[in-house]
């Protein structure tokens, strides 16, 4: 029971706002040494997780490319193409890349978009340029703030409620695994039939979030 | 055969020039502590497999401590004016999406094909690593085809990549500290010992009962372990296959295909899913650490409540 002070650290610590770093390592040696194990030894086994799992952070790499487009005036260029279309609303712009992140992840195609190479360059700008279309210029920080963690919302939001219905992503083969481990054999392609219901569900209750965030964006700035 | 070692070898070789431009960017006042962090990263991935496991340890305590005592600040290179970018996306207009799109082309077509590729029988590329590869030489090849169609000085692609990397700053390194804590809270047994309590508190009376404990014991155990992999086994265990599939006969397909998707709503809601939740709000410059789990609260709690009747809907045939 006592190594469940590891979650109560991280818990408090980013209820707190201390800096996650040092809030992590704490973590790490609360549970540790809960669990009986020295401090020595506890920073050890992270060092060792730590060192294996530097494929997460090789991500970064793609960080060079997206700044030299920036660089070149990429932000600019989006902001451009939205401005031509009076149509365009933040909501939409952000309904049409959630229908678009939904179909090439459930492809399988879940590296083609993301964060920093998508969210950043491209879409925040293009929902910001749709957000300053809608009030006729002039947008209040606190807006495009809102504006911006929406369209990173969106992102994810897609991503997760499309990755399902491809058979050979990482959580269907852990699935098929963990049952096969149980005696129980089941089909990749019925698993990931079974995530269709869910995902339309989630382009509905998103979806509609969106057309909502364009109507409530509209009254804020009428109000200001 | 191309493997991580090289893809490690060019993020290390980035990391140090980030490291190096750093402790001579005489505009940030606290230029060598960023040069010390993004140093320290470097060798990482440069001498990681060599430090050994106390070595990598002190390494990871010790970038945590130049970030925890505030020590980085944020570059300033040289740049272009916000004028300057509207007259050079004038210039070249919808060409400039041209190597932003390169980037997944390639991630794509060379995670289909070099798995294939083979020279006297033997892979010329890791199988396993493909899509990293693919993603590592993508990056490289867009900033290269960047540089040359903008005609963006030599400098531009190392210099810009610092300028975002610290932005992002610390919360940069968090997902691969995450990943090490998960592997630490596996050892001293955290996870078991949450789905123990998960199993003890799941009422056995009636089968939505049993449906909704599992879908948001699901849900709350990502939220605590930032991951619903890890979240998965042991609450499948301990309450899908006994209760769910063995009490009640649901079909265990669909229950484990909800499942997870449940435990997808939990990943939309906590600061443990570093990489999709803390690091974009980084990446956008958001003034609240938290802003990107508050726009995607409200869709979590509603997928969750719908997956609940979803299970109890599609999973018990007659």
């Amino acid at each position: 029971m006592l190594t469940l002070l590891g979650v109560a650290v991280i818990v408090l610590g980013f209820a707190l706002r201390f800096n996650p770093l040092l809030v992590v390592i704490a973590a790490a040696l609360t549970s540790g040494i809960a669990a009986g194990l020295t401090p020595l030894e506890v920073l050890a086994a992270f060092g060792k997780a730590f060192n294996t799992n530097r494929y997460v952070s090789v991500a970064w790499l793609v960080l060079p490319a997206i700044g030299v487009l920036e660089r070149a005036g990429l932000k600019e260029q989006a902001r451009r193409t939205i401005q031509g279309l009076r149509a365009a609303t933040p909501g939409r712009i952000l309904l049409a890349y959630l229908a678009l992140r939904q179909v090439t992840a459930a492809f399988g195609l879940t590296q083609v978009a993301g964060q920093a190479q998508t969210v950043r360059p491209v879409l925040a700008p293009m929902a910001e340029a749709a957000a300053e279309l809608q009030t006729g210029g002039l947008v209040a920080d606190d807006t495009r703030q809102r504006v911006r963690a929406m369209s990173a919302a969106t992102d994810n939001v897609g991503l997760f409620f499309g990755e399902d219905i491809f058979l050979a992503i990482g959580s269907i083969l852990l699935i098929v695994g963990f049952l096969d481990q149980s005696g129980i054999s089941v089909e990749p392609l019925t698993l990931s039939v079974w995530a269709i219901p869910t995902a339309i569900a989630a382009f509905l209750i998103h979806g509609g979030r969106l057309l909502l965030f364009d109507r409530r964006l509209a009254k804020t700035e009428v109000e200001e | 055969m191309i493997g991580l070692p090289l893809v490690y070898l060019l993020a290390g070789l980035t990391f140090a020039a980030f490291a190096g431009l750093s402790a001579v960017d005489r505009e940030n006042s606290k230029r060598f502590g960023n040069a010390a962090f993004w140093g320290l990263f470097a060798i990482s991935f440069l001498a990681g497999d060599r430090l050994g496991d106390l070595g990598n340890g002190i390494l990871a305590l010790a970038l945590a401590l130049i970030a925890g005592t505030g020590q980085l600040g944020v570059g300033a290179p040289k740049t272009t004016s916000p004028e300057a970018r509207e007259t050079l996306a004038a210039t070249y207009g919808a060409k400039l999406f041209i190597p932003a799109l390169v980037i997944p082309v390639l991630v794509l077509a060379g995670s289909l094909t070099l798995k294939r590729l083979s020279l006297h029988g033997a892979p010329v590329v890791d199988p396993k690593q493909a899509t990293l590869i693919s993603l590592a030489f993508a990056a490289l090849v867009a900033a290269i085809l960047a540089q040359l169609m903008f005609r963006q000085p030599a400098a531009a692609s190392v210099q810009e990549g610092r300028r975002l990397m610290d932005l992002v700053g610390w919360a940069a390194l968090l997902p691969q500290m995450l990943a090490a804590l998960g592997a630490v809270f596996a050892i001293a047994g955290v996870g078991n010992t949450i789905g123990e309590i998960a199993v003890q508190l799941t009422p056995v009376d009636s089968r939505f009962a049993a449906v909704a404990a599992y879908c948001l014991g699901m849900a709350a155990f990502t939220v605590m372990m930032g991951n619903a992999f890890a979240a998965f086994p042991v609450m499948t265990g301990g309450i899908a296959l006994p209760m769910v599939v063995g009490r009640f006969h649901g079909d265990p397909a669909v229950v484990c295909a909800i499942g997870m998707l449940s435990g997808f709503c939990g990943t939309l809601l906590t600061p443990l899913a570093a990489n999709f939740n803390l690091v974009p709000a980084a990446l956008l410059q958001l003034k609240d650490r938290y802003a990107v789990i508050r726009a995607q609260a409200p869709t979590a709690v509603l997928m969750l409540i719908v997956n609940v009747v979803l299970m109890n809907a599609l999973a018990f045939h007659p």
